[in-house]
């Protein structure tokens, strides 16, 4: 756990005249839990938008296990190993929960199976999240909850290197919770780096080896929890004084 | 059964076989024709517009090139219709790239507002293009004894496999419409098709999966504008007199965007009955009322579906099946 897998080196980010990133600069460890918080509006989610290629960025590099990402599509870096969630759940609506799952599956992870491989493979993962025998409804009779638990059963399946969770946890119970970060906890083990965005303090400082926090597109704080707890800056972006 | 629907396919190009052969009045031909035609049009148009959600309303464009490329390669050599239809379908393809690589990235509704204006484009190009009649049109005769790898196709005498031309096209149309469904059902349970699907109900997430969403929408309007080509190339021959305005047909650009809206977008078979339903009414209607009560037929149909029963008609049967 010491080369970073991932290189955030002076991203910036403009809307408009709206500068929503500015000059960010951070490493994500191989084998990393990373937590990532900061108020509403910060710039979490631009930040990943940026990593997983949904946004460009005007400034700055982002570097993946070696590899400079600058004009690679979203659907590379997926299959270079980047897969996010969305934080507003976007599953494919006229499919079943296992044909959600088989698109990674299909276009990143297993592209060589057979159909019946690409299902087990999907079974396994929805198994692991405790969703099996949803495997063949729509995704239109789905809780909250569980379109969460989809959003990260899909990006689990195409088997990243680096899987970023945006908030996978809003509007859950603490058992709930308490679930997901078991699950989120046993694909790191099996190798998976993480980056968790979350409100959730108890549950991203639980979860975390290392936090940075963002507040109005800069990066304010990053250490361990323990250390950004005590953090005065975060306190103060996070009580608005 | 494993073949049930290759099996199909070569029963129904059976019957429209033995129905060329058989002494039948000339407007059943017609009407057959015209059925088989729209078949193939929704069908190519569903590739790209029911799987992965692209409006097209250049339909008319894609028709239009194909036409005239069949009219430009017998001006320029007397090409034989076969020959036409690979020569439409390969321009109409390529016309699908351009097209799709400047505008795919354009969304939805933008898509469809640049589709609509590619027709309009091309039919004004055509208009002052005389080499292939400009605006005045252009007629067309159909070789007498057409020739296929060495066989006799038409001879009026009976010495060939159809007695008329036109009973050969209707045959043409009738392998060339089977096909499209052919092509259209392998991309719906293909990895093409799934991808497609993605992209309709997702195009951001899709990309995010893995979905090379850019790519797979250029494949689907390249084959999906072909076929269009292919279907507008064989028009010339069977009316023999062409302008701008029949070729660029606006009522088929229309009946090819509803015909799969009210039959089904989401699998091969919506645009097929889509097709033969409002194709059989268009055909009765034009015999028994007018032609202009057709484009009225069609919207009504479209928007009591929109609104009612998006899924169409075999959407509405699947679900009560259920
Ligand atoms: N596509 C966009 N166009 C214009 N402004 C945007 C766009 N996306 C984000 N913003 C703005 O950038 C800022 C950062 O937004 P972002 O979504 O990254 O925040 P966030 O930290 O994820 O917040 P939250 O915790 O509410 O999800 C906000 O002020 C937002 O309004
Ligand atoms: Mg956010």
């Amino acid at each position: 756990m010491s080369e970073a897998l991932l290189k955030v080196e002076s991203v910036t980010k403009n809307f408009g005249g709206f500068t929503a990133l500015s000059n960010v600069t951070t490493e994500v460890l191989t084998g990393e839990r990373f937590g990532l918080i900061g108020p509403n509006g910060s710039g979490k989610t631009t930040l990943i938008n940026c990593i997983s290629g949904t946004l460009v960025n005007e400034g700055g590099n982002i570097i993946f296990d070696g590899q400079e990402l600058a004009g690679m599509k979203a659907h590379q870096r997926t299959a270079a190993g980047i897969t996010r969630t969305f934080q507003i759940p976007r599953p494919f609506h006229s499919m079943t929960i296992m044909d959600n799952l088989r698109i990674p599956i299909e276009f990143v992870s297993g592209s060589s199976s057979s159909q019946n491989e690409m299902k087990d493979q999907a079974m396994e993962i929805l198994e692991t999240m405790g969703m099996a025998e949803k495997a063949n409804e729509e995704t239109s009779g789905l809780t909250q909850i569980e379109l969460r638990k989809l959003e990260l059963a899909r990006a689990i399946a195409a088997k990243p290197k680096l899987l970023i969770s945006d908030e996978a946890m809003a509007g859950l119970t603490g058992n709930e919770v308490d679930e997901v970060l078991d699950i989120l906890i046993k694909f790191n083990e099996a190798g998976m780096t993480i980056i968790m965005i979350e409100h959730i303090m108890r549950a991203v400082m639980q979860f975390s080896h290392r936090v940075i926090c963002l507040d109005a597109g800069q990066l304010i704080a990053e250490g361990t929890p323990d250390v950004i707890v005590k953090d005065k800056g975060v306190e103060r972006a996070y009580l608005g004084v | 059964m494993r073949f049930k629907f290759e099996i199909g396919c070569v029963l129904v190009l059976l019957a429209c076989f033995i129905f060329t052969q058989a002494d039948i009045n000339r407007f059943y031909y017609f009407a057959g024709f015209a059925i088989l035609q729209y078949v193939m049009i929704s069908t190519a148009w569903n590739i790209l517009g029911g799987y992965g959600g692209y409006i097209n309303f250049g339909t008319a464009g894609f028709l239009g090139v194909g036409s005239y490329a069949a009219i430009a390669l017998i001006e320029f050599y007397g090409a034989g219709i076969i020959e036409q239809i690979v020569a439409a379908g390969i321009i109409a393809g390529f016309l699908g790239l351009a097209i799709g690589f400047f505008t795919l990235r354009l969304k939805g509704v933008y898509f469809a507002i640049a589709t609509l204006a590619l027709a309009i484009v091309l039919e004004t190009i055509v208009n002052n293009w005389d080499y292939v009649g400009g605006a005045a049109g252009v007629s067309i005769l159909p070789p007498r004894k057409p020739e296929l790898l060495g066989i006799l196709i038409v001879d009026r005498k009976g010495d060939g496999i159809f007695q008329n031309n036109k009973e050969y096209l209707f045959f043409l149309m009738a392998v060339m419409a089977v096909m499209s469904v052919w092509i259209a059902r392998t991309i719906e349970f293909g990895k093409l098709g799934r991808g497609l699907n993605a992209i309709k109900d997702n195009e951001e997430a899709a990309e995010c999966m893995g979905v090379p969403t850019l790519k797979l929408k250029l494949v689907a309007t390249v084959i999906s504008g072909a076929l269009m080509g292919m279907a507008g190339a064989i028009f010339p021959s069977y009316v023999t007199y062409v302008d701008p305005p029949t070729a660029f047909n606006l009522e088929l650009a229309v009946n090819s965007l509803a015909m799969p809206m009210i039959g089904g977008t989401f699998t091969w078979i919506g645009p097929v009955v889509g097709s033969i339903l409002l194709g059989t009414v268009q055909q009765v209607a034009i015999v028994t009322i007018s032609s202009e009560i057709n484009l009225l037929i069609i919207g009504v149909l479209l928007i009591f579906f929109v609104t009612v029963a998006p899924q169409g008609i075999v959407g509405w049967f699947m679900k009560k099946n259920k």
